[in-house]
């Protein structure tokens, strides 16, 4: 053995490296990076909004701009469209998460749901709703599988399913989309609330499952996902590139409005697109106050309920469970028959009314247009990576930040996460065009990776804190115990060990990006141009096979990373069982 | 107070408080080869004193008095530099490291040459009775061979010191023996201070070295 006294100058101690010297500034760094923007562009958008826009001869502040807005008839439609969309797709939504949660949690069946979750998460919300509408319109594919046999029809018949005036059609694809997120919240506040004993102890005095799961798991496990909850009203309230294509055009729902008075050759709209911007972010609040309130009523409710100690009867909960897996079945189905027709649509020849499938299948759709994707294609997966890797970076360095120097956030911090995901796009986004285009940013690319990465950056982050927190600490004892310094312990043990959930979290980072529309349209200015601005750009056209080509490009490109992130850590651990699939 | 410029582990004076409570005051001297064994209920601080010496204390925990390594005042240096050897009761080892990658991750980067290293590995590994095996995934190896693995691995990165917590707890009685015996006296043998944390008195009979109940 060496002589300890010589040995121990050769190690060195502690290098103030400077990874060392910043990484306690990067919580602070990505917070600026991810509430930045939407501070600036909130801003931004409230001057135009009282009358200040120095370029478009906007020089007093007043409240005409208001007298505008509210003057403009179709206002009360649009907002009514607005806070039913999305109180009825967040009140459905949480429902059918609840009932699944409550009837099959810890069942065989469960474990279908939860590996169909990954795949439903990543699909962008515009294929989802592309599929949607293929599937329900009157000369969609259910039509066709009812028709003519059952229905009698031999044309398509004259009624308006999608884009329908009460906006049903909007309301069902955002609640495909919304459940599976839901859901998986609500399996990872599952994993803390151990709902094993509650649900015992709850069978063990009598109660039916599904009533015992209510009354005892329900209010933990509400607790936990009430942020994201918030996050699907304020996005099913605001959302654009869904609206387009499945909610109705005169008037469409108040997001959609102002992105149209945005994009108008008329200038001077864009003042009444800023006050309807900042009306959109009052109604989202105004709409959560109301949604706490009935939190706390439902609160007071479900307790007397409880405590009058009904034990819940064998057929309403046997309704409940068949209700519940119906429901999300439907939910689930919808979007990958969905898929299957923008798939089958692609490669369709001649596909007539009322044939359950196409006369025959042609690779001319794709020869056609696939050639016009390429530049496209490049863009969005330019935009994805490179904003993926600068979110996966910073949420590294806020975690190991944490690690090294105990800066544990306080619970106020998780808010702050989920801001960018309740504050609208189109309240922001307005003023951040304006301020970009004042900047000369505007059109760029680096401009639209700056807001991709207000949306990117609290997906990684939620999806990448728990097993970077789970991971056992003891392992960084023993290497530094072993010798290593912290950097060479994140390198060559935690970041290792954490392969699967590192790339995880970059799949449903780059998943994000891709579906983005409504940062990249604005923005970017309309120069740029990523497969889902194109896609929904095709909304209106109705071209069935090009739109299917473009939603499918749009999908596989969400779709494959996460494939990747699965074989990846299996390829690559293909002879380290401790890791390979954890 | 302990003398701090001699060989071995010395706590002078330490003091570790929580809040404002104290849970532990110590000042004592763990010669070369000795084993000191720690007894203690769950919640008497043990853990922490380990913390302590290996220089993982939270910051909530104050801590006063010094700790010396060899005549080293090792207090405020950072872990990786103590040049303190801990075995806690899960070997740890690296999963996604061969057996021979995880002996390689404790072998000082100051020894150079990878023939020399491997050799060394190799060499090491006879000595646990697990010659060939640098190649193995060690979620293959049994409980008493990730045992060697483990003691094999902080004993290549030349620790002069050992701490122990709970290290045999998880394996069973004849396997105990055995390692608790290779440990000891590998541990003699290098003249390495030994402070180990139980709750279990056969690990403190094995040591044969004073005992401190907390």
């Amino acid at each position: 053995m060496t002589d300890a006294a010589t040995a121990r100058l050769a190690r060195p101690a502690s290098p103030r490296r400077v990874t060392n010297r910043l990484l306690p500034w990067a919580p602070a760094l990505t917070l600026a990076a991810m509430l930045g923007p939407v501070a600036a562009g909130l801003l931004g958008t409230l001057g135009p909004a009282l009358g200040w826009m120095p370029a478009l001869g906007g020089d007093s502040f007043g409240v005409s701009v208001f007298a505008d807005l509210f003057a403009w008839p179709g206002l009360s439609r649009a907002v009514a469209l607005s806070v039913g969309a999305g109180l009825a797709a967040t009140a459905l939504s949480l429902v059918i998460v609840v009932l699944i949660a409550a009837g099959w949690h810890g069942s065989r069946s469960f474990s279908v749901v939860e590996r169909a979750l990954s795949p439903l998460l990543s699909v962008p919300h515009a294929a989802a709703a592309f599929g949607l509408a293929f599937l329900i319109a009157p000369s969609g594919w259910i039509s066709r599988a009812l028709s003519p046999w059952a229905t009698g029809w031999e044309v398509p018949p004259d009624i308006l399913i999608v884009q329908d005036p009460r906006g049903i059609a909007l309301i069902m694809g955002l609640v495909s989309k919304e459940v599976p997120f839901l859901m998986l919240m609500t399996l990872a506040a599952l994993a803390q609330a151990r709902p094993g004993q509650s649900r015992t102890v709850a069978r063990a005095l009598g109660y039916r499952p599904v009533t015992g799961w209510l009354k005892t798991v329900f209010p933990q496990v509400y607790r936990q996902i009430r942020l994201p909850v918030y996050a699907v009203l304020a996005f099913s309230m605001s959302v654009v590139d869904v609206a387009i294509i499945l909610g109705p055009n005169t008037p469409p729902p108040l997001s959609v409005q102002v992105v149209r008075w945005m994009n108008d050759p008329d200038l001077a709209l864009r003042f009444r697109a800023a006050a309807g911007a900042m009306l959109q972010l009052a109604l989202v609040i105004g709409t959560l106050g109301l949604w706490r309130a009935a939190e706390a009523t439902v609160a007071h409710l479900g307790r007397r309920w409880t405590e009058r100690g009904g034990r819940g009867h064998a057929a309403v909960d046997r309704g409940l469970r068949i209700a519940g897996l119906g429901l999300g079945l439907a939910s689930a189905l919808a979007v990958f028959a969905g898929l299957s027709g923008l798939l089958l649509w692609s490669f369709a020849g001649l596909w007539q009314f009322p044939d359950a499938l196409p006369d025959a299948l042609t690779l001319r759709n794709w020869q056609r247009f696939g050639p016009h994707l390429t530049d496209s294609v490049i863009e969005t997966l330019l935009i994805g990576w490179v904003t993926t890797l600068l979110a996966v970076g910073l949420t590294i360095a806020c975690l190991e930040a944490e690690h090294r120097h105990g800066l544990r956030p306080a619970s106020r911090a998780l808010w702050l996460l989920y801001l960018p995901l309740i504050v609208p796009q189109v309240a922001f986004l307005a003023g951040f065009q304006t301020l970009a285009l004042s900047a000369g940013l505007d059109g760029g690319r680096a401009a639209v990776i700056v807001v991709h990465l207000v949306f990117v950056l609290p997906y990684v982050f939620l999806s990448l804190a728990d097993p970077w927190r789970a991971w056992d600490s003891r392992q960084d004892r023993i290497a530094r115990a072993l010798g290593a310094s912290p950097d060479r312990v994140l390198w060559s043990v935690r970041l290792p060990m954490l392969l699967r959930p590192v790339l995880i979290a970059a799949a449903v980072g780059f998943a994000v990006s891709v579906g983005q529309y409504l940062p990249t349209l604005l923005v970017g200015a309309g120069r740029i141009s990523t497969l889902t601005t194109d896609a929904v750009a095709l909304a209106s056209g109705g071209d069935r096979r090009v739109i299917g080509v473009y939603a499918l490009a749009q999908t596989l490109a969400a779709l494959a990373p996460f494939l990747l992130a699965l074989v990846l850590p299996r390829v690559i651990w293909r002879n380290r069982a401790g890791v390979r699939d954890g | 107070m302990a003398e701090a410029s001699e060989k071995g582990l010395t706590l002078a004076g330490l003091a570790i408080s929580l809040g404002g409570r104290r849970l532990l005051a110590l000042d004592l001297r763990i010669g070369p080869g000795e084993v000191l064994t720690v007894m203690g209920p769950s919640g008497s601080g043990k853990s922490t004193l380990l913390a302590a010496i290996i220089g993982t204390l939270p910051p909530a925990f104050e801590m006063s008095g010094r700790i010396w390594l060899d005549g080293h005042d090792i207090t405020a240096m950072p872990t990786e530099a103590r040049r303190v050897g801990i075995l806690f009761q899960d070997e740890l080892l690296f999963p996604h490291l061969s057996v021979g990658g995880n002996l390689a991750f404790g072998l000082p980067a100051a020894v150079k040459g990878r023939d020399r290293r491997r050799s060394l590995i190799e060499s090491a590994l006879l000595d646990i009775g697990l010659a060939g095996f640098a190649d193995r995934d060690t979620a293959t190896l049994s409980g008493g061979q990730r045992a060697r693995v483990a003691l094999m691995r902080m004993l290549l990165s030349e620790p002069c010191a050992l701490l122990l917590d709970e290290a045999f707890s998880k394996l069973d009685k004849a396997l105990r023996d055995q390692t608790r015996q290779l440990v000891f006296e590998i541990s003699r043998r290098r003249a390495l201070p030994v402070l180990q944390v139980t709750h279990d008195r056969s690990d403190a009979e094995a040591a044969g070295g004073r005992i401190l109940t907390l």
